[in-house]
């Protein structure tokens, strides 16, 4: 049998098994849910912070995070941590599966909207602050809601769920149409 | 602000070693692929439905059987406050933004490390797009954010039912949508 770290691909079940078994484990052991948008309000408040403190205390949904002057929270915390290190492990993922890939503009993207670098990187911009602002308006994203969430049975999360999967599947098909099922 | 930058080193080592295996199985099942996930959406590809309900019926009989057992507290649990008007608009917002990004936040960081450049725009958009809501929080707080407020309601404390009624549902609907899809794919490869 082939040493499964090498192989480039796993079932999606058993991926999904894994991540189930990683969520026990953090709220057992470490009193903590699988999530990630958070760590996008905590690091542009310590972005933003570099330049104008006093606007990121004086802004009460940053001020929630970073705390006050007198009591300042660590933003970088224990889902800063994770985020920073998935990116890692995804890369260890890929490298050990022997991948070369690297994209700049999706096969899809490119039969649609044309080759243009540019253009790419300018919707794939304002794709991630919609999305970034539809997640802190509902509390939470695919993984805070999706999977943390969806796994508590939280009204909210299958709320958010539920809405975000229809209109996903109704913005791919305006975007791409049934035409667009052929490139992907 | 930066000189209580860091939590305590014990609690990163876990959050990096758990972003280490979140990331390392995000990859493995190819979710950090904009193919992938745009193929979900287009609804031909269900590699995403698969890895969340997976993960979701797993995680579910683990965390409500350790409850169950005396392993977990009731206040060890992380349920997120039901806003619903904003769960949902908020959801609607997000699935058009991952539509067009082809990334949520976790799969799109995780894309990053898989090689996507595209990703890093995506990225440098979301910590935009936070600091944009931070900036009109406060009239969300007072209009979307009060509609239909329940607390920290699951399906189980809002019917009065067990939760075990909804795990076996979720277990069910699961295994026969895996089944019907798995066949689809084979008959779909078989044709060529």
């Amino acid at each position: 049998m082939k040493n499964p770290i090498s192989m480039p691909r796993w079932s999606p079940y058993v991926v999904g098994a894994g991540i189930g078994i990683l969520s026990w484990i953090t709220f057992l052991w470490m009193g903590e849910a699988l999530g990630t948008s958070t760590t996008m309000v905590r690091a542009n408040a310590a972005i933003q912070g570099l330049v104008a403190q006093d606007h990121v205390y004086n802004t009460a949904y940053l001020a929630k995070y970073a705390g006050t002057p007198e009591a300042p929270k660590p933003l970088f915390e224990w889902q800063f941590a994770l985020v920073v290190m998935m990116i890692v492990g995804a890369f260890i993922a890929a490298k050990l599966g022997g991948s070369k890939f690297r994209e700049h503009v999706p096969a899809l993207w490119e039969w649609r909207f044309g080759r243009s670098r540019v253009f790419r990187y300018v919707a794939a911009f304002v794709g991630g602050a919609v999305l970034l602002f539809g997640a802190r308006l509902a509390g939470g994203c695919t993984s805070g809601h999706g999977i943390s969430g969806g796994l508590q049975l939280a009204a909210s999360s299958w709320t958010f769920f539920i809405a975000m999967f229809i209109a996903g599947v109704a913005t791919a098909f305006i975007l791409y149409g049934w035409e667009g099922r052929k490139h992907v | 602000m930066y000189e209580h930058f860091f939590a305590n080193p014990g609690t990163l080592l876990m959050g990096a070693l758990t972003g280490l295996i979140f990331g390392f199985l995000l990859q493995k099942a190819h979710v950090t692929r904009f193919s992938v996930i745009a193929g979900q959406f287009l609804l031909k590809d269900f590699t995403v439905l698969k890895v969340m309900l997976t993960a979701v019926v797993v995680g579910a009989i683990g965390i409500y059987g350790m409850l169950l057992l005396g392993l977990l507290e009731p206040g060890q649990m992380h349920i997120k406050n039901a806003t619903l008007l904003g769960n949902a608009v908020g959801g609607v917002i997000f699935g058009i933004g991952m539509a067009v990004l082809g990334y949520c936040p976790g799969t799109g960081v995780a894309a990053i490390g898989d090689g996507s450049r595209h990703a890093i725009a995506g990225l440098i958009g979301m910590l935009a797009g936070a600091g944009v809501y931070a900036e009109v929080y406060p009239s969300m707080k007072s209009s979307i954010l009060g509609v239909g407020e329940f607390g920290e309601a699951t399906l189980a404390t809002a019917t009065h039912l067990s939760p075990w009624w909804f795990i076996a549902a979720l277990a069910v609907i699961a295994v026969v949508l895996f089944l019907i899809l798995e066949r689809a794919e084979t008959r779909r490869a078989a044709a060529g």
